[in-house]
């Protein structure tokens, strides 16, 4: 074999610096699209499930529009599709403002809000319908009734999936890099193309993933379980 | 009948084709406990149900402390403040303390501060008998516990009307009397009562009057004692020879 290896290539020269911008592009992008689509989610999770109709047609289209239309498309449609329709004032300060960073957040928080809502409309099912009647009985309104005691049962039902998606959404930003956000698979090959140390290179990509996935699935286990509804089965650990 | 707290006027209902009211006329007066029984399917839950609006109904009018129910005004979150509702699964918040359960409510509706709602719920779990259970979750307590916090939580929002839908049906049967204890207690204080039940030694010593129901219909009203000394019609003289033959 002839190749050598050099891993001193990840820490010399600029490497270090980018793929350490690189974490905070991916942490930052996919942090605020988790906020969005969280929030996306629970609207249009919860839309499906109410007793009127305009509201379930308005919940089930936003979820078969978004989620049956490739990411990337969604990321390009955001990025050179949507400024263009915008006035010129707007547009000349979102192309000095990290447009791509913001177009490339939108379309994996509204990509991933459409599959969010279903995970959490699927928890809103699990629960028995009585729970809703008991609510309303006392006085809360619909509204109330979901803010209050249905969302909130319905997330703590959910974290093992929402986990799932969740990691699906952080690995997912590297989609970005076509839209050239500087986030941590861009950074990756940008060392990859200086250096020509290919296998260090997306070694270091690899790993890092790793280790934040992984943090991820351990904190939302430690979700799971402080949260956990007294009574219901699957507490592991 | 002038001054009724509850009155059906003629109410029908239907699920799809399938007819489960039929011509209802029912008037309770304040303070009133009444007992509907009747066999499985014949339209007590579904009767009990439309006082507070949980399920609609086609035909007729039911009017409620005042607001007809079938008049389009009706702002059923407010009506359903004035009624409390007690289920046959308890229906417990289970993501909630006990207190949390009890108060939830009186915050969120009336806009009790938390320290008020709070001391309300204590006095209720005194009355209720229970009041060392109030940091516990749903799930840790006995099912007869659980419809006593589920009857201390529709009580915090001082209602003037009762409805139990069968609230001792899913208890094991040494839990029983303590919940119809409670629910003796709330008729002996002059609670207007409406109770779905299969109890009937409660229906005799408590009730003011035994509504039976079959086939979506009230076959037979009748003052506990007449209703099980000598009841009119062949249905209920079915019914009660099979609920009471063991």
């Amino acid at each position: 074999m002839s190749y050598q290896f050099k891993w001193s290539v990840l820490w010399s020269g600029q490497s270090g610096g980018w793929l350490l911008q690189g974490v905070a592009t991916t942490l930052a992008i996919s942090g605020l699209a988790w906020i969005l689509a969280v929030g996306l989610g629970i609207l249009a999770g919860a839309a499906r499930t109410v007793p009127w109709r305009p509201l379930r047609l308005a919940g089930t289209f936003y979820v078969e529009f978004f989620r049956n239309v490739p990411l990337l498309v969604w990321m390009f449609f955001w990025y050179f599709g949507v400024p263009p329709l915008l006035p010129r004032g707007v547009q000349d300060w979102l192309f000095n403002h990290s447009a791509e960073f913001w177009a490339g957040m939108f379309a994996l928080g509204v990509y991933h809000g459409a599959r969010m809502s279903e995970v959490i409309r699927s928890g809103i099912n699990s629960i028995p319908r009585t729970q809703f009647e008991a609510s309303v009985a006392m006085g809360l309104t619909t509204f109330q009734a979901y803010r209050l005691i249905i969302v909130p049962i319905a997330l703590r039902l959910i974290v093992p999936p929402a986990t799932n998606e969740s990691l699906n959404l952080l690995k997912n930003s590297s989609v970005a890099l076509t839209i050239s956000v500087a986030e941590l698979t861009f950074q990756t090959r940008q060392v990859e193309t200086y250096t020509a140390k290919a296998i260090e290179a997306l070694t270091a990509g690899t790993l890092i993933y790793l280790v934040l996935c992984v943090s991820i699935a351990w904190i939302m286990a430690r979700v799971e379980r402080r949260f956990a509804i007294p009574g219901l089965i699957a507490r592991g650990g | 009948m002038a001054g009724a707290a509850i009155e059906f006027e003629g109410v029908s209902k239907w699920f799809g084709n399938h007819q489960v009211l039929t011509d209802i006329d029912l008037a309770i007066v304040p303070g009133e406990v009444v007992v509907v029984c009747g066999p499985s399917g014949s339209g007590k839950s579904t009767l009990i149900r439309c006082v507070n609006g949980l399920e609609p109904f086609q035909r007729g009018d039911l009017v409620v402390l005042g607001d007809s129910l079938a008049s389009a005004g009706v702002r059923m979150p407010a009506l359903r403040t004035r009624v409390g509702m007690v289920f046959q699964s308890f229906n417990l918040f289970p993501h909630m303390t006990v207190l949390e359960n009890i108060t939830l409510a009186p915050v969120r509706v009336r806009g009790l501060s938390a320290t008020e709602a709070e001391k309300t719920a204590r006095t209720l779990l005194e009355r209720v008998r229970i009041p060392d259970k109030a940091g516990n979750y749903p799930a840790n307590l006995s099912g007869g516990q659980q419809q006593r916090v589920a009857i201390a939580r529709a009580l915090a929002m001082q209602p003037k009307i009762m409805l139990f839908d069968e609230p001792t049906s899913a208890l094991d049967p040494e839990m029983i009397n303590e919940v119809l204890d409670v629910m003796t207690d709330l008729a002996k204080e002059g609670m207007t009562m409406m109770v779905v039940t299969h109890e009937m030694g409660f229906a005799r010593r408590v009730a003011h009057r035994v509504v039976f129901m079959d086939a979506g219909r009230v076959v037979e009203e009748a003052k506990p004692e007449a209703f099980f000394a000598a009841p009119k019609s062949d249905r209920a003289k079915d019914f009660l020879s099979k609920i009471l033959s063991h």
